[in-house]
């Protein structure tokens, strides 16, 4: 049967350049990193090299990346590192990812923090002021995504950055006329999840001007199991967990060699990625037109223009996410929903609900996302089965 | 991906019954889109040899996952020419075994097909003012009250 992959948001196939780059560091060169002896020195050479290339790609220095072994774990880091006491208060967004949601709930819950949740608009996007309505002395961490993992749509993050110093600067500004010693003005600390960003969009850190940054291997046709965060020199972070003296003391555990190395060779075939970008764009677009041209009462959830160029997010109305999903994947279409049923929790995505979409839009919503292999065949024959398959539901359905 | 039974797959790909019927009998409507599942049934009685009533014809319209659109299905199969005494008394749980089993967190599918049957024949009973037994009456208000109190946080 046909095969058509539509789920690199999910996660994407290993790229050939990422596998060989892994390869040597099974069998032949398997030292631990730390080890002073010429297989560790092997191992460690892996290891720099592969920050190197992430410092490049990143436009930072190689002792501003720390590995862990995912987003997820880049992502609690981000957020409990920064918590050193109680009484603080955190902003973030409604339509982070579980990894940023998720921890923050946890200190929430545990009466640590306070926390705002800042709302989005119906094209999904953060309104830059209320990040600066939302501010407040006790403000330590702000951390907005960079690309929505469900609709794609881009946030204004250097702009984000540009208000975040801008308080910084009105607290040295008081500090200075008050002559009060104070040594918190590098708050708030700044993160953003740049996981879904990576491939498509501009991640260096200087001119978006953010304190801690997350990314993941296999999202970037690296291999699953590896992240890294990017942490600005002087940013104040506490290890997580605790062990030995690796990544500087904040992230100890044995260096994942081979998976770091796949890491380091997938980002560097990221650069010089226009003509890529333009060619899924492209596709991306057929996929779009052809969708909200051929199926009646669609819509498209997010930005149109805000948004990366690789993810489609639409409702269908009057079907269930699920049942399109299986109908699809019969057709050897694989795609994602954000209906509940799929996800097992009995409630449809919060990042789609946050948009103001009613339960039915939410449960009937549709995430195509194209990637580098993605093929012109490929749409078409997409665009060939899913009017069928939307008009078969529908006559099953009882809302018309 | 949740592992489907090839029955299951059938079903969804090719369901039985479905399709509004015209000048039902009664209907049965359960589920809701908070949820994201919405069963409705329809059925027409009639009569066997013996001047029992009996569910002779039976349709269903499904808002739902492939569970839920699998599980209608196969109720409209189950119960088509049973008499409304075996109706009341349908068990659900022939509704899993004939579908070869469900996942877990779908089984509430069969659940919501079972409950549209008796939705749709204490529709029949009390339309036609014909006596409902206590278990009907009972399950009748459960869902009743269950569709007033739904909310967000309650699936």
């Amino acid at each position: 049967m046909k095969q058509v992959y539509l789920d690199y948001a999910a996660t994407t196939p290993q790229s050939p350049e990422a596998t060989k780059a892994m390869r040597p560091y099974f069998e032949k060169h398997y030292g631990n990193a730390s080890s002073l002896h010429q297989f560790g020195q092997r191992a460690r050479e892996a290891v720099e090299a592969s920050r190197q290339n992430i410092a490049k790609f990143l436009n930072c220095s190689m002792a501003e990346v720390f590995f862990t072994g995912s987003a997820t774990e880049a992502d609690n880091l981000a957020i409990l590192g920064v918590i050193k006491s109680s009484k603080l208060h955190i902003i973030t967004t409604a339509i982070e990812h579980p990894a940023v949601l998720e921890p923050i709930k946890r200190l929430e819950k545990l009466g640590e923090i306070e926390v705002t949740y800042l709302p989005v608009s119906r094209d999904g996007l953060v309104k830059v002021e209320d990040i600066e309505k939302a501010i407040r002395p006790n403000t330590v961490l702000v951390s907005i995504m960079y690309a929505n993992n469900e609709i794609g749509v881009v946030q204004p993050i250097a702009e984000i950055a540009k208000i975040i110093r801008n308080f910084r600067n009105s607290k040295i500004q008081e500090i200075i006329t008050k002559q009060i010693s104070n040594s918190n003005n590098q708050y708030p600390i700044f993160h953003t999840d740049a996981v879904q960003a990576v491939n498509y969009l501009d991640c260096d850190v200087q001119k978006l001007g953010v304190d801690l940054l997350t990314l993941s291997g296999h999202k970037i046709y690296g291999p699953k199991g590896v992240g890294a965060l990017y942490v600005k020199k002087g940013a104040a972070l506490e290890p997580i967990m605790f062990g030995g003296h690796q990544e500087q003391g904040l992230r100890p555990s044995t260096e994942n060699v081979a998976a770091i190395a796949g890491l380091g060779a997938a980002i560097a075939t990221i650069s010089n990625r226009k003509s890529q970008i333009a060619n899924i764009k492209k596709l991306r677009d057929k996929l779009l037109d052809g969708i909200l041209k051929n199926i009646p009462k669609t819509s498209l959830n997010g930005s149109a223009d805000n948004r990366l160029p690789n993810n489609v997010n639409i409702s269908f109305s009057g079907v269930e996410g699920e049942s399109i999903l299986m109908a699809l994947d019969q057709k050897g279409v694989c795609v994602s929903t954000g209906s509940a049923c799929a996800s097992g929790s009995l409630q449809p995505s919060h990042v789609l609900m946050a948009l103001g979409l009613s339960h039915q839009q939410a449960h009937g919503s549709i995430r195509f996302s194209l990637g580098k292999y993605t093929t012109k065949e490929e749409i078409d024959y997409v665009l060939k089965v899913l009017p069928d398959i939307i008009k078969r539901l529908r006559a099953i359905s009882p809302i018309k | 991906m949740i592992p489907y039974s090839k029955k299951v797959l059938q079903h969804f790909n090719k369901p039985h019954n479905y399709g509004k019927m015209k000048m039902p009998d009664a209907v049965g409507e359960v589920g809701n889109l908070i949820c994201g599942d919405i069963m409705r049934l329809y059925i027409k009685v009639g009569k066997n040899a013996k001047k029992q009533e009996i569910i002779k014809d039976i349709k269903f319209e499904t808002y739902g996952c492939l569970s839920a659109i699998a599980s209608s299905s196969m109720l409209t199969d189950l119960v088509k020419g049973k008499t409304i005494e075996q109706a009341i008394n349908f068990d659900r749980q022939e509704i899993v075994q004939e579908l070869g089993g469900l996942p877990p967190i779908k089984i509430h599918c069969s659940v919501l097909a079972g409950d549209a049957l008796l939705e749709a024949i204490y529709n029949y009973l009390s339309k036609n003012k014909k006596p409902i037994p206590e278990k009907l009456t009972k399950r009748h208000q459960q869902l009743q009250k269950e569709k007033e109190t739904i909310n967000k946080n309650h699936c």
